[in-house]
């Protein structure tokens, strides 16, 4: 008696577990087409502000090569890099990268570096610093980032690639020294990944894949 | 009895609020309510949660034994919450970006389960559905408040981001209340949301007391403070 009616909750219980499963499955499968267009679009938004589409002539999103270099980009996680290039020919990459040290976790950045290795510019994609003081990062609300364009190895030496504070030359803003360190450091390791491995970041992926 | 859908109205809205009396699901609610947007979103999609987790709990209700009702409803609840997060992750992105991890943890908002198994787990599926609607809506309205006051006072604004949910046309919704504000950070961080919702629920109990009084004056004080609880 008591064995039949475990049995019995047992298979409601299941019934209701399958009918779930069954209802996020098709959620799922419907959304799943959708998700992957938004998350394109995001990105390519993104990655258009940086180059801008006259500048190249492929297509970003599938031109990519995956990197991971926890050695010299700070973080053991696979980086993606957009080539873009026009007429064949190379014209700059967009990096993903991540600056660990932020005063609130890892910070997201793309990083699009012209062939000369100079920056094109910086975004951050994705961030958790302090609402009203780290987050004037965002493009959105202060054009702090704007302060890497143009910058290079060449133009800014090793010991420069540092905030003011710390006696180099970019901007801190007040109340937050944190956050711009972490992203001067992102960016000025990004652009030394970039001078030693600039030949095979721009290789043909199918070329090296086989 | 014939007041009933009255009544539900009126608790969802009001009496029985669940950000103001209940007090309910406050970590999405203090954790979200940052802007106007940020609050309607969020609430938009705990309503459609609670309708649908209400109806279907009144649908089920004598197909589920006592023993495995809660098991049976977090299920419920949790498929509903995923399927939300996945459909507002397609079709707005950007806003499902902003609030990120609150969408999937709709399912630890208690007022959910709360409603499933105080009120829709024993009542018709057109009163479930009224009541799920009700205090959906009423918190809503908390989280738009609130997002509304942090707002205003924090980056003095209002209706910043309204695209990221209606689309491009509604970039121009933007209010800017004072030019060159320069923010006023308590507001918009986790202090502030409590101070706000705390100012808000005595403005409510102070409303609450001046309509109370002229009817029953003498009555009210045990009778509220043991209703309270």
């Amino acid at each position: 008696m008591l064995f039949t009616h475990m049995i019995r909750t047992a298979a409601v219980l299941g019934i209701f577990a399958l009918i779930s499963t069954w209802l996020v499955a098709i959620t799922f499968d419907a959304t799943k087409e959708p998700i992957a267009a938004s998350e394109k679009r995001a990105l390519l938004r993104n990655l258009h502000q940086l180059i801008p589409p006259v500048m190249h002539d492929n297509d970003l999103f599938t031109d990519t090569i995956t990197v991971n270099d926890p050695v010299h980009l700070g973080i053991d996680m696979p980086l993606r890099v957009f080539r873009a290039r026009k007429n064949k020919q190379p014209i700059a990459v967009a990096m993903e990268s991540v600056a660990p040290d932020g005063y609130s976790g890892n910070i997201f950045l793309l990083i699009a570096i012209r062939y000369d290795g100079s920056v094109l510019g910086v975004r951050v994609s994705k961030h958790k610093e302090t609402p009203g003081l780290g987050d004037a990062i965002e493009i959105e609300r202060s054009d702090w980032v704007t302060g890497f364009n143009g910058k290079s190895l060449s133009t800014t030496h090793d010991k420069a690639w540092q905030v003011e504070k710390d006696g180099g030359e970019f901007d801190q803003f007040t109340g937050a020294t944190i956050t711009p360190r972490a992203i001067v450091k992102a960016v000025h390791k990004a652009l030394l990944y970039y001078q030693q491995h600039r030949d095979s970041l721009y290789i043909d992926s199918n070329k090296q894949e086989r | 009895m014939f007041n009933r859908y009255a009544d539900i109205t009126g608790n969802g809205l009001w009496y029985n609020n669940i950000g103001f009396v209940q007090l309910l699901g406050l970590c999405p609610l203090l954790a979200v309510s940052s802007t106007v947007v940020n609050g309607l979103g969020l609430g938009l999609a705990t309503t459609m949660v609670l309708l649908a987790s209400n109806m279907s709990v009144s649908a089920i209700r004598h197909l589920v034994r006592q023993e495995i009702r809660i098991p049976a409803f977090m299920l419920i609840i949790a498929s509903f919450v995923t399927a939300i997060d996945l459909a507002m992750n397609a079709w707005l992105y950007d806003l499902h970006k902003v609030l990120g991890i609150f969408i999937p943890l709709i399912v630890t908002n208690c007022a959910i389960l709360g409603r499933a198994e105080a009120f829709a787990s024993r009542t018709s599926i057109d009163r479930a559905a009224l009541d799920g609607l009700m205090m959906g809506i009423g918190f809503t309205i908390v989280l738009v408040l609130l997002g509304g006051l942090r707002e205003s006072l924090g980056q003095g604004t209002l209706f910043a981001n309204a695209h990221l949910m209606f689309g491009a046309f509604a970039e121009s919704w933007k209010i800017v209340l004072i030019d060159d504000y320069r923010g006023f950070l308590l507001a918009i961080l986790p202090p502030g949301a409590f101070i706000g919702l705390g100012l808000m629920i005595v403005v409510k109990n102070i409303i609450d007391d001046k309509v109370a009084k002229p009817s029953v004056m003498l009555a009210t004080d045990g009778l509220t403070s043991a209703d309270s609880h």
